[in-house]
């Protein structure tokens, strides 16, 4: 076994357990950061803005810190666990490591929903924003955006499939595109720059400020989630990157220190440029915003900006998708079939081309809304897995029993804030979105009585832990 | 024809090609590799290579 080179061009991706063809481990923390922010930062650019409609600005900014806190949480945690069970599936190969099988396929599930539904929303986004750009230039007839919207899918799915290294290298460029947008937007409508521009204290003011009460700002934490959903998804890349221990706490915490830094930002110079009534329901608010400074530099680089993050936002779901499509696949939870690894690219080429048509389908078919819905519902069910797992970690496996690349301070603290704000954000999803949760949840029983009673059965169950760990304390 | 309405059709074609080319490479790969070969990824390769976690 030591005698692997594992730097070697001709063994790379082979080992020990039998893998003739397996992942390609070329990424580095930028990398990383990129995928995690990428899948993040349209949030900025579009939908966060509903919180404002739920609550005003202050229950905006409210939901944005306390969002930031649960995020921080999961960040943490992530790292901690990734950093140890650094393989494809992230999410799914920590669920069955450290809980069960039955978890393990639902969080698999959670993941292939919540990413495949956020690509989806993505592709329709782009479709929107092309057709915008076209009556902006002066076409009168209506657009036809199904052709961008199946564009924008099969190209970024023909871009993973060709490669992950390009894939995520295109991802890091748009991505550090769209966070320079918004910080240059920040730093042109500072009032050292623009006096007199943002008008925080007219447009918050009076009735504005809290417009609904309390209760507003419990409901703006169901889309304050928007603000960062998907930052955990920096964990799909653990089997590809050169150094997991090292590069996925480091690109997964970087990640959301930025993600705070552009929430922040955006919010107030949105808040600053717009009254609550109007961002509060505004398709694409960040180059609203960049519109009503008169600059038409801004208005360009946040029209590009919205698109790079529309796009990278897509790419990254794609990517991490199929990884958790993949890995349940190897693992026989689905048809061993999908656990296959292109010889040339080294992608998990089948898993790419069976998500193409349903995320073409939930695109062409849904209305957006209830797309985003059954995405953040996917989301927030994992994020509840997350503290279960993390208590249950520290106790079998206590600090002393296995290396960890990433220790999370001031545990159990994070864990039980994480469960916490879960729970406030369920109330609050249950306040506008109540048929939908409780549709999806069905669901997710129906799903696992389907995996308990049929397709177990085609588990290789003397396989599934691939860990070299000690046995777990108590067992 | 207006200009949008040719980047409409070109964007329909692009698609084209690029699903026919991953349909076409889909089938070359699965026609020249064994299923083994193709299948045989095991996951811990990295942990079992590179990592004991012991302390």
């Amino acid at each position: 076994m030591t005698d692997t080179d594992i730097t070697s061009g001709t063994m790379d991706g082979m080992g020990p357990k039998g893998t003739k063809i397996g992942l390609l481990r070329v990424l580095g923390p930028a990398h990383v950061w990129a995928l995690g922010v990428g899948i993040v930062l349209v949030g900025e650019y579009m939908g966060w803005n509903f919180s404002v409609g739920k609550g005003g600005a202050y229950a905006s900014l409210i939901a944005c810190w306390f969002a930031g806190i649960l995020y921080t949480c999961v960040a943490m945690i992530d790292s901690e666990v990734t950093s140890t069970v650094a393989s494809a599936g992230g999410q799914y190969t920590q669920a069955k490591h450290i809980i069960g099988p039955l978890m393990a396929f639902n969080v698999g599930l959670y993941l292939v929903f919540a990413y495949t539904m956020l690509e989806a929303a993505n592709a329709v986004t782009v479709g929107f924003l092309v057709q915008e750009v076209a009556g902006m230039t002066g076409h009168a007839e209506a657009l036809n955006d199904d052709a961008f919207i199946v564009l924008a899918i099969v190209f970024l799915a023909w871009l993973n499939y060709r490669g992950v290294l390009a894939t995520l290298t295109f991802s890091l460029v748009i991505t550090a595109f769209a966070f320079v947008a918004i910080l240059l937007l920040f730093v042109m409508t500072a009032p050292a720059v623009a006096p007199g521009l943002l008008q925080h204290g007219e447009l918050m003011s009076g009735g504005a400020s809290l417009p609904y009460g309390w209760i507003g700002i419990i409901a703006a934490m169901h889309f304050g989630l928007w603000y960062y959903l998907g930052i955990e998804g920096t964990t799909q890349a653990a089997e590809e990157v050169r150094s997991p221990a090292r590069s996925l706490p480091f690109g997964t915490l970087a990640g959301i220190m930025t993600l705070i830094i552009a929430a922040t930002l955006t919010w107030y110079v949105c808040a600053g440029l717009m009254p609550w009534e109007y961002l509060g329901q505004a398709g694409t608010p960040l180059f609203d915003a960049a519109r009503l400074t008169g600059s038409t530099f801004l208005v360009v680089i946040l029209g590009i900006g919205t698109l790079f993050a529309t796009l990278a936002s897509a790419n990254g779901c794609i990517n991490d998708a199929s990884r958790a499509w993949f890995a349940m696949g190897r693992d026989k939870y689905l048809p061993g079939w999908f656990g296959a690894v292109h010889p040339v690219y080294r992608t998990p080429y089948r898993a790419i081309i069976f998500l193409v048509p349903i995320a073409l389908l939930f695109a062409l078919q849904l209305p957006l809304d209830q797309i985003i819905t059954f995405s953040i519902l996917s989301g927030l069910l994992g994020y509840t897995f997350m503290p279960i797992n993390m208590i249950l970690f520290r106790r079998k496996w206590p600090l002393d029993s296995i290396k960890r690349g990433y220790e999370h301070p001031m545990h159990p603290l994070p864990a039980i804030t994480l469960l916490a704000l879960c729970g406030v954000t369920y109330f609050a999803v249950f306040l506008g979105y109540g048929t939908q949760l409780i549709a999806m949840i069905a669901f997710y029983i129906v799903a696992s009585l389907w995996f308990h009673f049929w397709r177990y059965r085609f588990v290789d169950r003397g396989a599934q832990f691939t860990m070299p760990w000690p046995k777990p304390r108590g067992y | 024809m207006p200009m949008w309405t040719l980047i409409e059709y070109a964007a329909w074609a692009v698609s084209a090609i690029l699903g026919l080319n991953m349909l076409w490479d889909w089938y070359r790969t699965d026609t020249t590799y064994s299923e083994e070969v193709l299948t045989s990824s095991r996951e811990g390769e990295i942990e079992a290579m590179t990592e004991q976690h012991r302390m």
